[in-house]
């Protein structure tokens, strides 16, 4: 009896190695372990052993059972594993294909140039201020300590409206209307359109400053310094090299035009920078006594420091714009690119 | 302001290299903008002298010269005819490379050897002068290299000069300032004349008729003078600055300016009517031809420099062709005044002459400096015209020109400023250094007069500028300011808009644009606008720099239109633009325009991006009304409505909107109309929408209050009305909500159809209506009783028929 019992496994080896289906592993669990199954069929005839050897036998006929059991179970989890990967293989999409949705639409670089100036600036206490455009000559020059007939007006090619109005030249008109305004403490920007009249390849008619002013008691030209070094550092990265250079504007005095090292060189001299190594890239200066004078305040106790610059000079330098006409062209294919 | 460093070391002694130079006076606050390396075309000339001179044996234009370096002599064959034995020229050696390349050789010249070459000045590029070989100041050692005899080597800076700092208009001034900033001691020219005996107040007066103008004018008479050409020095000195040589005598009086900063103007004495120089204003006709041969019609009020009869010069601009200095000019009156700053910038600016003696005089010249200007360019042409200069100056000075004296300056103050404290002795130390007069006999002041060339300085602040500067702002320590803290910084409601709707239409996918504020007058008709339309009140600039750019916008929409119009040729034609800005509009009785901030929008093209899996749509009213619902949505815009009809000419009557929030109007919304579009040379149908900022961040509401979340189901109803199709889906809503139906939660359209089975001139609206009780969930039959009323309602509002 233990020969068939042999046999028996030998063959229902050779039977589960051929069987691929599901259908065909039930077929053979049926076959080896129904009711009416072969193995049933051997311990049927469990007479035929010899007493001392049943239990043995009966065992061993247990054992096979499990065993077949067992292996068919494995094979029909491997079948089903096999069957769903294969119908998730079916279900393949093209992963290379453009995803779906709205294409996220972008800033003009001037306005992203802007909000990241502001931004550093709010850090630091500052709030935000506009003015009129179309400006009263007495604000865009005369509060500023530029009389009428003064050379310092060559410096900005005005656009008149009448006598008396121009399209204001520079964001600085609105520290002398905030000053009438109010009473220092003061801490501002202004940014905004300002408009000379000039077109050429570094000069458009119309671009954007943005200016800054801050009055208090006890401010300085050092407090200056710190200040701007804080945002340029913030600006263009914290090992930015600067120099305050002295210069000239009629409503600062002293005054002080702020270079940094050329970020196209890195300070080696290149035809962005003229060969010097440096960029002017803001003009700053502590309030002339006459524009406090101008607005009532008193110059004996105060102090404070104005500071501008363009926006566009700055965004041509972030993105490497060469042309500062491409601004207002308004080519999708340029303001796609910010 | 062109400066030689050659011309520059006559007046103090400058050790460092050009480019320390450079950067020095840069970090003082003479920014140099350039450096410019000049030397000569070519090499290997020399001064020689002609020893020895014969006719060519076998030609007859050509002579057989001898002409000696010092150590050695060698044969020339040379062709010019204005060359004798002593002639001091410049000799080409063998070897030489003259400009353009040539070298020159030994060679036979019909049978001669010819060992170099005398040259022209032509064939140097020193001169233009080709009429024969270039004749040397006898001066000159023989043998030197021409180049260094002629000081033909030179480093020129290019100095931005500021409106203020007219003292560095002038080779003097600069050097000032390089003595200040080196420490080095300034050297100024001799003025010592040798005068003759005649008296010039017995050959010429002077009058002042507007004293205002022409505060002084001082003046001398040189007799005698032989125009000519100048020296080689002179000529360098000034042509090194970009000058034109003219005349030993003009020559001279733009030296005199480049040196001193003073404008000097020589007249030909004998073509002055009545031997008198009077000053006066011009009276409106007035012509005058100036020396460069232009005609003019004077302004009026203008300065004149006039003599017994005429005008002879507009003062401090030009002199005229009628006493201009010529080759037989025999007795000179040399002027030397100061003109009033503004009449001249007035003067030079109406008429358009911006001559380098009208930039210094506008700019403010030495009130002191007249007479040693004078004296300098006097004895230049006694000793380079064989002048002979009368006796005395004749000197009118019925103004007063004020000069600064004894400022009062506080140390401390100074501290104040510039945050450092300067040891009291480098802050007097800094002001000598710049020739001003220190007194420092009290403690806690020092009394400061400057040098009557700083017409910048009259008050401590200016003071305390010098001091800054020249102690070095890198010498500054940076702090940051203990500074008050103030309120603020909190976003202001125009600011949160333009935010919120940079945000949403960027989700959008719409791209920012920024247009010129200017615009074309011709804008308003291409809009359609009415006669009356307040955008019309259009504010005009009086100088555009084109009449495309002549006018402020007063809507945006034309500027998006445009760039639709040229992104279109550029064959780009699926465009989502916005752009917020300004626009003005005149205000009668105002002095300046009302500025109101505004946002607009455009859409055209394709509705989506072209993608292998959106369909091809295009895109209209409705995707644009989309993002305007959200901006609303966003920032809380009380009771919205959009009402039909914008009333806006350039729009589609039918498909356009005002939108409103209660009975404020923030906008309008629509297509393009078709007119404006073929105006515009469009093709393609435009949905565009303008907002008025400070109206919508007016209604926004800012503070956001939270809603329970409901705690029982709702219940929904669905219902298709059948009405007219000019009914508005509105006027339904509006019905449904009309009594204060507390348990209506939410209607939403969710179906409109127009077409088979619905009749024609019919539309089918499909209405949700939302049911939710705060207290309950809500039964069938109390659903069912309130929404039969309300369906009830709007069948009576709008004849609605239930499909």
């Amino acid at each position: 009896m233990t020969g068939e019992l042999e046999t028996l496994r030998k063959q229902a080896d050779d039977e589960l190695l051929k069987a691929e289906t599901e259908a065909e592993l039930q077929i053979l669990r049926t076959r080896y372990l129904g009711r009416k199954g072969l193995i049933t069929g051997l311990l049927r005839n469990i007479a035929r052993v010899l007493p001392a050897d049943r239990a043995l036998f009966g065992k061993e006929c247990n054992e096979l059972k499990d065993e077949i059991s067992a292996r068919i179970d494995t094979m029909l989890a491997d079948i089903a594993v096999s069957k769903k990967r294969k119908a998730l293989d079916s279900e393949r999409i093209d992963v290379t294909l453009p995803g779906r949705g709205i294409r996220y639409g972008s800033l003009h670089p001037v306005t992203q140039v802007r909000e990241e100036i502001c931004g550093i600036f709010a850090g630091l206490g500052f709030s935000i201020v506009e003015g009129p455009e179309v400006e009263l000559d007495y604000y865009n020059f005369e509060a500023l300590n530029i009389p009428r007939d003064h050379p310092a007006r060559d410096m900005q090619d005005t656009f008149y409206v009448d006598e008396n109005t121009v399209l204001r030249t520079h964001t600085s008109p609105v520290q002398v209307r905030t000053m009438e305004k109010r009473r220092p403490p003061i801490r501002i920007l202004s940014p905004g359109r300002v408009y000379r009249r000039d077109s050429d390849v570094s000069h458009t008619p119309m671009f954007h400053q943005i200016e800054g002013l801050l009055v208090d008691e006890g401010i300085t030209f050092g407090d200056l310094k710190g200040v701007l070094t804080v945002f340029l550092r913030q600006m263009f990265g914290e090992e930015t090299a600067l120099r305050f250079r002295p210069s000239f504007f009629p409503f600062t005095e002293p005054s002080a035009e702020v270079d940094i090292r050329c970020v196209i060189c890195k300070g080696r001299g290149c035809r962005v920078c003229k060969q010097s190594g440096w960029l002017e890239i803001l003009g700053s200066g502590m309030v002339d006594p006459e524009v406090f004078k101008n607005v009532g305040y008193d110059t004996e106790k105060l102090t404070g420091f104005a500071f501008g610059l363009g926006l566009e000079r700055i965004a041509m330098l972030k993105f490497g714009i060469s042309d500062i006409r491409l601004f207002f062209e308004n080519d999708l294919r340029f303001l796609n690119q910010f | 302001m062109l400066v030689s460093l050659k011309w520059l070391r006559d007046y103090v002694d400058v050790d460092l290299s050009p480019q320390e130079l450079a950067d020095r006076l840069t970090m003082a606050g003479l920014e140099v903008d350039s450096i410019e390396m000049r030397k000569p075309a070519f090499s290997g000339v020399r001064v020689a002298k002609i020893v020895r001179m014969e006719p060519h044996p076998n030609a007859d234009k050509l002579s057989l010269c001898e002409v000696s370096v010092g150590d050695a002599s060698y044969p020339v064959v040379c062709g010019a005819s204005n060359i004798r034995i002593g002639d001091t020229v410049a000799l080409a050696m063998v070897g030489a490379v003259l400009p353009g390349g040539r070298v020159i050789g030994s060679s036979k010249i019909r049978g001669q050897i010819s060992e170099g070459m005398l040259c022209s000045e032509e064939e140097l590029q020193i001169g233009k002068d080709n009429s024969g070989i270039m004749l040397l100041s006898p001066d000159l050692p023989s043998g030197g290299e021409l180049s260094e005899s002629l000081e033909l080597h030179d480093v020129v800076l290019d100095i931005g000069v500021t409106p203020n700092r007219s003292d560095c208009l002038s080779i003097i001034g600069v050097a000032r300032e390089v003595a200040a900033i080196t420490g080095r001691k300034l050297r100024y020219p001799l003025t010592e004349i040798t005068e003759g005996n005649e008296d010039a107040a017995a050959v010429a007066s002077v009058f002042i008729e507007d004293a205002d103008l022409c505060p002084r004018y001082t003046a001398r008479i040189i007799r005698d003078v032989r125009i000519g050409p100048s020296p080689v020095w002179l000529k360098n000195r000034i042509e090194a600055i970009g000058l034109r040589s003219i005349n030993n005598i003009v020559d001279i009086t733009n030296f005199v300016m480049m040196e001193t900063g003073q404008p000097l103007h020589a007249f030909d004495y004998d073509l002055l009517a009545g031997g008198r120089i009077v000053v006066r204003r011009s009276r409106s006709g007035e012509v005058f031809i100036s020396l460069d041969g232009k005609e003019h019609v004077l302004p009026e009020d203008a300065l004149l420099i006039c003599d017994g009869e005429k005008p002879v010069a507009i003062g401090g601009v030009m002199g005229g062709i009628n006493s201009e200095v010529r080759d037989d000019t025999r007795t000179i009156l040399l002027e030397s005044a100061y003109f009033n700053p503004s009449s001249i910038r007035r003067t030079s600016r109406v008429m358009g002459m911006g001559t380098d003696a009208a930039f210094r005089f506008e700019r403010g010249i030495d009130p002191e400096g007249s007479i040693p200007a004078l004296n300098r360019a006097a004895g230049l042409i006694a000793d380079l015209a064989q002048g002979v200069v009368c006796r005395g100056i004749i000197d009118q000075r019925p103004g007063d020109i004020p000069v600064a004296r004894d400022i009062a300056l506080r140390p401390e103050k100074v501290k104040e400023i510039i945050g450092t404290a300067v040891v009291t002795d480098e802050i007097i130390s800094i002001l000598q250094g710049l020739e001003m007069k220190v007194d420092a006999s009290r403690d806690d002041v020092l009394f400061v007069t400057p040098p009557s060339c700083r017409v910048d300085i009259a008050r401590e602040i200016d003071l305390i500028e010098e001091i800054a500067r020249l102690f070095g702002y890198d010498r500054i320590p940076a702090t940051l300011p203990l500074v008050s803290v103030i309120s603020g910084g909190a976003g202001e409601p125009k600011r949160v808009a333009e935010e919120a709707i940079r945000r949403i239409m960027n989700g959008a996918g719409y791209t920012e644009a920024i247009n010129y504020s200017f615009v074309n007058p011709a804008s308003v008709d291409e809009m359609l606008l009415d006669t009356q339309d307040e955008r019309r009140r259009l504010v005009k600039i009086k100088n555009p720099l084109s009449e495309e750019q002549s006018v402020m916008r007063t809507t945006m929409i034309h500027s998006l239109l445009k760039n639709v119009a040229k992104n279109n040729d550029l064959g780009q034609y699926d465009l989502k633009i916005f752009e917020i800005g300004r626009t003005y509009s005149g205000v009668d009785g105002e002095k300046q325009p009302r500025e109101t901030n505004r946002a607009a929008f455009l859409i055209t093209g394709q509705r989506y991006t072209q993608c292998w899996h959106f369909p091809e749509m295009k895109a209209d009213f409705y995707d644009l009304k989309g993002c305007v619902e959200n901006i609303l949505d966003v920032l809380f815009v009380a009771d919205i409505s959009c009402r039909a009809s914008s009333g806006e000419p350039f729009l589609h009557p039918g498909k356009s909107c005002g939108i409103f929030s209660g009975d404020k109007r923030i906008g309008f919304l629509g297509e393009i109309h078709p007119d404006v579009l073929s105006h515009m040379g469009l093709s393609s149908p435009v949905t565009a929408c303008e907002l008025d900022l400070d109206t919508l961040a007016a209604c926004a509401i800012s503070g956001k209050a939270f809603a329970d979340i409901p705690k029982f189901p709702s219940s929904s109803r669905d219902v298709a009305f059948l009405i007219r199709r000019e009914v508005d889906a509105d006027d339904l809503v509006a019905a449904a909500r009309k009594k204060d139906e507390e348990l209506l939660e939410k209607v939403e359209i969710f179906d409109v159809y127009e077409g088979k089975n619905v009749a024609e001139g019919m539309k089918s609206l499909g209405l949700r209506f939302l049911y939710r009780s705060a207290e309950k969930t809500l039964t069938d039959e109390e659903v069912h009783s309130v929404h039969g009323r309300i369906v009830e309602r709007i069948v009576k509002a709008s004849g609605a028929l239930i499909r």
